[in-house]
């Protein structure tokens, strides 16, 4: 049976302050000083963002940003933007709004400091209103910049930000049997939104995207639901639409000097300064062909996964967490796990020890017009650099992997993730701490 | 269409065994008694079989590997020597299920930690239920017959693909654009036939059938779609917003000689002997599902041919296939699993019904003259057969 992610999710339990409840009693004590919230209960470090007890809220503020080693929410709203606007200064002011906010929703508030159901009569509230009554559900939003920030796709560099784009920072390159569409592809600005709840991640993309009128729009966005990896030890593995256990060897948060390893971009001079501590997120929409692999006899689906459907075991023996042994043989000698399988061409073993931080989630957006799901895997991935962590392994993948048989990308992206605004940070009005604010200040 | 290996050449479902006893598909047809489920623990030493008796129909073998050793299990039959069935390549600490209808009668249970020697033996027996296990005492003859003829099938398929693929390279080579566009279609028909068998030899497939998405960055393209662009070339539209450069005379050779040279190829192959000791009857019924698999993702879609838009003849093309395929295997089917035939003969009509509606000469009408309604009710037809179709194989091996 599938993992019950309830049970290995953080705890949740009492519940939050309610958004009524902050407005209601404690709203005043707590005034702008929301962000520091729970910021005292994290420390600047790599260690696992943990909802406390009493709160479902994570910090916002820290050495790095959440949502990447946080464990992994159940429910994702994926957002990318294009800046509109010419404006060096609109652009910052974007995002010490976007911040602000961002901060105030990950702790259960509301976007904005009037509210949703107060301020004047005449205007429309500075909240949507939708996640009134909701707790924070351990939102996390992070924020990502594209290639096209840097320059736009005639080569203007419209923000005077084009000397500081790290080398790494580049459109991915065309793998094999790609079938992008446009219109999920790319973006200047990428948000991604995870919660326990789906009307609190939607909450936050759809005010972020309100606050950005004028100054930014949406490109494309996707809904996610039923992580497919796990970020933390403390969560079972979940399983992707395919019915198998995914991410089995994902770098996990507990593991510290592999996320240091893998995941946070070194601060040693071989990338702009203002991107140290941080990290590249990889976004890749890939449409499973739901109905053929459901009519793949299960000796077929296991041989290309490598692993057993029932324990996600590896073909050569063992259980969920042994390592496959891909020298292990046999009858007439036929390897048990296929060298084309996912496993043989994703694990580390075929990737020079490449490793990567997976946090993607299922997708199903309804059907297409011929009666078929639209539905696979919204794959999101962390790394220190997609050149040697990721492309080399997609391309291996796109060209090898005999699941690529049911498989098709549709959406694709690639963004700098930069560093978390520091613990303590003032956020807000004309001199707050922002998201990005080293790049704009290098 | 694609360039990944397949997986055609999975394990063989070893020797066929289509016993006195071995019947019937996955499920019991009645549904009203559940499935008679022994486990058994197979370590290097014991082979722990929880029941020595069960009743006759359908039956589950439970087998976990308790030991450190690659393991089998093997129902055999009284003389020890026939397989039943059997489950291979079982790793240490993994379960499989072994699944079959079993007549009344006495039977030998075997481990084989290591897959060497004798095995770890005990006697089994299935006592008389009442339950309806047919008899199949010719499906063995049948099975060979079906193998023998989808061989010959293949082979004669391989023979018109060359004989025509010489036509349509002396077209193109010698600048006759027009009669190359004539034959693109026709010719194709019969590489469309035998796909899987073409895409299980994993380098030619990819060298003649690659589409320019397929490929990887810097990859050189060639074989029949880089032929098809050149000789339906797209507008600065259709080619990334970029005038599209025709192949020179010399470049048109080349590639049109060395997709001849690929298709003898091709047909050295599928008439090598060994090419024959390949086919059995899971590769057929998995060959046949493929086959509706290749027109469920890319022909119903028009991305097949996306510059000649000739997709019908490939679709009619892995309909004929695939009903070649279920063809010689429909006695086999009839005789185990009767209701499955009934289903298949009926989908195979509705579709090819609904194909006929489209012809026009000798041909089709182009992909890009189907109604939304049209392509809808076609992949309709497509699932509603590819469904029972992947039954197939399970129906005839098990």
């Amino acid at each position: 049976m599938a993992a019950d992610p309830e049970t290995d999710a953080p705890p949740e339990q009492p519940r939050g302050l309610s958004r009524r409840a902050l407005l209601g009693g404690f709203a005043g004590a707590l005034g702008v000083g929301a962000v520091g919230f729970a910021g005292g209960r994290l420390t600047a470090d790599t260690s696992v963002a943990a909802a406390s007890a009493t709160s479902d809220a994570y910090a916002f503020t820290g050495v790095h940003q959440a949502g990447i080693v946080t464990p992994a929410q159940d429910r994702l709203h994926f957002a990318t933007f294009d800046v509109t606007t010419d404006s060096r200064e609109d652009l910052v002011t974007l995002l010490r709004e976007w911040t602000h906010a961002a901060a105030r929703m990950t702790q259960g508030l509301d976007a904005g400091e009037l509210g949703a159901t107060s301020g004047p009569y005449d205007a429309p509230p500075d909240d949507t209103g939708e996640a009134i009554g909701l707790p924070a559900s351990g939102l996390t939003i992070t924020f990502g910049f594209g290639p096209s920030l840097f320059h736009d796709a005639d080569g203007v560099d419209r923000f005077g930000l084009g000397d500081h784009r790290p080398t790494l920072l580049e459109e991915l390159p065309h793998f094999p049997a790609d079938m992008l569409e446009d219109a999920r592809c790319g973006g200047d600005i990428a948000i991604q939104a995870c919660a326990n709840d789906p009307q609190v991640a939607v909450h936050a993309i759809r005010n972020l995207s309100r606050i950005a009128f004028g100054t930014a729009s949406v490109r494309w966005s996707q809904l996610g639901y039923g992580r497919t990896s796990t970020t933390s030890t403390s969560q079972a593995t979940p399983r992707n639409l395919f019915g198998f256990k995914d991410g089995t060897a994902n770098v996990k948060a507990e593991e510290t000097d592999a996320v240091d390893e893998f995941i946070w971009v070194d601060d040693d001079g071989s990338t702009p300064a203002w991107l140290a501590g941080g990290s590249y997120m990889i976004a890749r929409r890939i449409r499973m062909t739901i109905e053929t692999w459901d009519r793949a006899p299960l000796r077929e689906q296991e041989a290309i996964v490598g692993r057993t459907k029932a324990e996600g075991a590896p073909l050569s023996g063992g259980d969920e967490f042994t390592e496959p042994d891909f020298t292990a043989t046999g009858r007439d000698d036929v390897p048990l796990i296929d060298p084309s399988s996912h496993v043989a061409l994703a694990h580390p073993d075929a990737n020079d020890g490449a490793r990567m931080l997976r946090r993607g989630y299922n997708y199903t957006d309804g059907s297409d017009g011929l009666g078929r799901l639209d539905a696979g895997l919204f794959f999101l991935a962390y790394v220190k650099d997609p050149s040697t962590q990721y492309v080399p392994m997609q391309n291996r993948l796109s060209r090898n992997d005999t699941m690529m048989e049911y498989l098709r990308h549709t959406g694709s992206g690639l963004w700098a993730v930069p560093p978390g605004v520091p613990d303590g940070s003032a956020t807000g009005g004309t001199e707050g701490a922002f998201i990005g604010q080293g790049l704009f200040e290098a | 269409m694609t360039s990944r290996p397949r997986l055609a050449a999975l394990p063989a479902v070893a020797a066929l065994t289509l016993g006195v006893a071995a019947c019937t598909p996955n499920e019991p047809a009645d549904g009203s008694t559940d499935a008679q489920s022994i486990t058994v623990s197979s370590t290097a030493e014991t082979c722990d079989v929880s029941a020595a008796e069960a009743p006759s129909g359908h039956l589950v073998f439970n087998v976990t590997n308790d030991g450190d050793e690659v393991t089998e299990f093997y129902l055999l039959a009284e003389d020890g020597l026939r397989i039943i069935s059997e489950v291979e390549n079982v790793g240490p600490g993994i379960t499989r299920d072994l699944v079959l209808t079993a007549a009344p009668g006495e039977y030998i249970t075997a481990c084989k930690p290591g897959m060497v020697g004798e095995g770890i033996r005990a006697g089994f027996t299935v006592t008389d239920s009442g339950a309806d296990v047919a008899p199949t005492g010719e499906l063995a003859d049948q099975v060979d017959a079906a193998t023998v003829n989808y061989v010959a099938y293949v082979k004669d398929q391989t023979e018109q693909l060359l004989t025509g693929t010489e036509e349509f390279v002396d077209a193109v080579s010698t600048g006759d654009d027009e009669a190359a566009r004539e034959l693109y279609a026709p010719v194709r028909v019969h590489w469309e036939r035998i796909e899987p068998v073409a895409e299980s030899f994993g380098d030619l497939d990819p060298r003649m059938d690659l589409r320019e998405a397929d490929l990887e960055e810097g990859q050189e393209w060639t074989g029949w779609h880089l032929l098809e662009k050149d000789l339906w070339a797209p507008d600065a539209g259709d080619n990334g917003g970029v005038e599209y450069e025709p192949l020179t005379d010399a470049e048109r050779t080349a590639y049109a000689d060395q997709l001849l040279a690929d298709t003898q190829d091709l047909y050295d192959r599928t008439h090598d002997a060994a090419f024959a000791e390949q086919i059995d009857a899971a590769a057929i019924g998995n060959g046949a599902k493929s086959l509706l698999d290749e027109v469920a993702t890319g022909k119903i879609t028009g991305e097949e041919e996306i510059w000649s838009h000739t997709d019908l003849w490939d679709f009619q093309a892995n309909v004929d296939g695939a009903q070649v395929a279920y063809d010689g295997l429909r006695d086999v089917v009839v005789g185990k699993d009767p209701d499955l035939a009934e289903d298949l003969d009926t989908r195979f009509d509705t579709l090819q019904d609904l194909l006929d509606a489209q012809r026009e000469g000798d041909g089709f009408v182009l992909y890009t003259d189907l109604t939304e309604d049209e392509v809808r009710e076609l992949a309709a037809a497509v699932d509603a057969l590819g469904e029972p179709l992947s039954h197939l194989t399970a129906s005839v091996v098990l």
